[in-house]
């Protein structure tokens, strides 16, 4: 169900929010140009809610439901201690926090990471805690492919709540249960009672990308020619891993001051030698051209094999940032040919 | 997935006792008592899974059980001192207090596809632990299981595992025993040779039968033609993979094999299976 809103309404819900939660939202910086995910503040920008930047922002969401690094456990070291080296829960207090015009690629990014998270309890609790409000694109770039991977520019998976423009003026649209409750409690304009809009039930198809790597063989895939002529530029530094939406490996490090311990979990990448070293020195993946191939096999054959669709939106942030130039759009038309 | 509200809280343990196993003091088997009386008693893992050892301040490792689920009340880990994690554990003295989160991984299916069968374990150097938790487990269901023949080798008889057990094993007539060592020794009557040359000696018979291999990946390499001279089956061979791991819940990523996680799949899996995977392990 969706109610209209004009721009005046828009912007004092908002406002309203932000006196009540953390509201973050893309932000274009004057000097640089670069967009980045901001907190709103009592200087809400209003151009920029009301017509969203256009471009991708610099970097994704996922920080939001993972964040970089996140307290896993707390502990005690202190000889005197009775508890002394028993992990607890951090016992963090987790406030409902709102991200606002959030690109249909970053938030079906949430959706896809929700899968191998579904029984995560860190993850699931910053699902439970995040709004998300999302508004579709007007505009592509050069670099995004969003419906190469079974998006679209006015998709609405993993969005709570979406903002439309219409022929005269705005819409606000309920998705979720989630997104009727938070409108409930924090109602925008007349949209009191608005039900979820029926989502497609089950039997969704898969992206045409997702069904032919499912079919493709796991080992022609894996000993295609092409790998080493990919790995060769490739610095193995990792960006494209950080910056991408759905790469959500990571580490778990313990780190301690005086008596107190804290063990985190941190984001990780494929991209890096350490990332699968034996303690023996045996590293399985100690090779550039393995790690590189892991990534991209990870993306569109292992992950639609475990779970159905790719694990990619088509957000084009590592086409952009990669220092060598290489695109995962090459990628994916070569792994189709295999 | 083991069932605690949050999989990535280890369970408080004591360690109970500390044996040096080697004469190079590179392996301790460490005897963990759960601390919390409930999850002791409930605790019940499969030969062949893991868990996560944990030293609060340096953090966690995995490593196989080596005791079986029919010892109650314990649990052992044989643990090599060759990483960080497991150099602090090393140090530690009896009634320090670490952490064990699991059990995880599938292991043996000592309660399906073995029932009635005849069992192989070859085994070379400390990959020996979760093959002792097999072959306990397996004496403690010896009508369920056909002839037992245990192949176990190291370099030295000073760097076999639990050889007063091997001991035991030999005399009850209950596994037939060919332990090894790779050359002569003072004092060693036993057999002398790889692995896989004994292995071939012995040549076990395959029908009805199932083996399980586990040692270093050159006595893994050797021993599969041993095998196959014989008429073995990949389905009939097990293996278990290690890789590195942070998780073991199959999130984390580390120890993926193409498209399967060793933590979560495996560690064990059949040599078809492994065949059909990239060689990542």
């Amino acid at each position: 169900m969706k109610i209209r809103i004009n721009d005046h309404q828009l912007i004092q819900w908002i406002q309203g929010l932000i006196t009540k939660f953390q509201v973050f939202y893309p932000l274009q910086d004057a000097n640089s140009g670069v967009v980045h995910i901001q907190k709103a503040t009592g200087s809400l920008n209003s151009d920029a809610i009301l017509k969203p930047v256009s471009g991708v922002p610099k970097t994704s969401i996922k920080t939001f439901f993972m964040p970089q690094p996140e307290v896993i456990a707390r502990f005690s070291i202190a000889a005197q201690d009775a508890e002394a080296f028993v992990l607890k829960e951090p016992g963090t207090a987790l406030q409902t926090q709102v991200l606002l015009n959030i690109r249909p690629c970053d938030a079906r990014s949430v959706a896809l990471n929700s899968m191998p998270y579904a029984e995560d309890p860190y993850f699931q609790k910053m699902l439970k805690r995040t709004v998300i409000i999302g508004r579709p694109c007007d505009e592509t770039c050069s670099t995004c492919f969003c419906e190469l991977v079974g998006g679209s520019p006015h998709g609405t998976e993993g969005m709570d709540l979406v903002i439309l423009k219409t022929e005269d003026g705005l819409a606000l649209e309920v998705l979720t249960q989630k997104g009727a409750d938070f409108l409930k409690q924090n109602p925008c304009a007349e949209s009191a009672g608005l039900q979820p809009t029926p989502q497609q039930q089950g039997g969704q198809e898969l992206p045409i990308v997702a069904r032919e790597m499912q079919k493709k063989d796991l080992l022609a895939l894996y000993n295609a020619s092409f790998w080493p002529q990919i790995a060769e530029a490739c610095i193995n530094c990792g960006a494209c891993t950080f910056l991408c939406p759905t790469c959500y490996c990571f580490d778990i490090q313990d780190e301690v001051a005086g008596t107190k311990g804290v063990r985190l979990r941190y984001w990780d990448s494929c991209m890096f030698p350490l990332f699968t070293l034996h303690a023996s020195g045996h590293n399985p993946r100690g090779q550039k051209v393995q790690r590189v191939r892991n990534r991209f096999m990870h993306k569109f054959k292992y992950f639609p094999d475990r779970f159905g669709p790719v694990s990619c939106v088509g957000c084009g942030r590592c086409v952009k940032d990669c220092p060598v130039n290489i695109d995962i759009r090459e990628v994916i038309s070569l792994m189709q040919a295999v | 997935m083991f069932d605690q509200k949050n999989p990535y809280l280890p369970y408080s343990v004591i360690i109970d006792d500390i044996v040096v196993e080697t004469e190079d003091k590179s392996l301790k088997t460490f005897k963990l008592v759960i601390e919390d009386e409930g999850i002791r008693q409930n605790w019940n893992h499969t030969p062949g899974q893991f868990a996560m050892l944990s030293v609060p301040g340096k953090g966690e490792a995995a490593i196989g059980i080596a005791s079986s689920p029919t010892e109650k009340g314990y649990l052992l880990f044989t643990v090599s001192r060759i990483g960080s994690l497991t150099t602090a554990l090393h140090q530690l003295p009896k009634g320090a207090r670490i952490g064990v989160r699991g059990p995880l991984g599938n292991g043996f299916p000592v309660n399906s596809e073995f029932k009635g069968k005849n069992i192989v374990v070859i085994a070379g150097g400390y990959a020996f632990t979760t093959l002792r938790a097999t072959i306990v487990y397996l004496l403690a269901h010896r009508q369920d299981y056909g002839k037992i023949t245990l192949i176990y080798g190291a370099r030295t008889p000073g760097m076999l595992l639990y050889r007063n057990e091997l001991k035991d094993w030999e005399q009850s007539g209950l596994v037939e025993c060919h332990i090894t060592v790779d050359r002569e020794a003072p004092g060693w009557n036993g057999i002398v040779g790889f692995v896989p040359a004994v292995t071939e000696r012995v040549a076990p018979a395959p029908e009805n039968s199932v083996a399980v291999v586990c040692g270093p990946p050159i006595m893994i390499k050797f021993t599969m033609p041993a095998l196959e001279k014989t008429g073995w089956k990949d389905e009939q061979i097990y293996l278990s993979l290690e890789n590195r791991m942070k998780c073991g819940l199959g999130v984390c990523g580390h120890c993926n094999v193409g498209p399967v996680y060793v933590c979560k799949d495996g560690p064990v899996f059949t040599r078809a299976r492994v065949k059909g995977l990239p060689v990542e392990f």
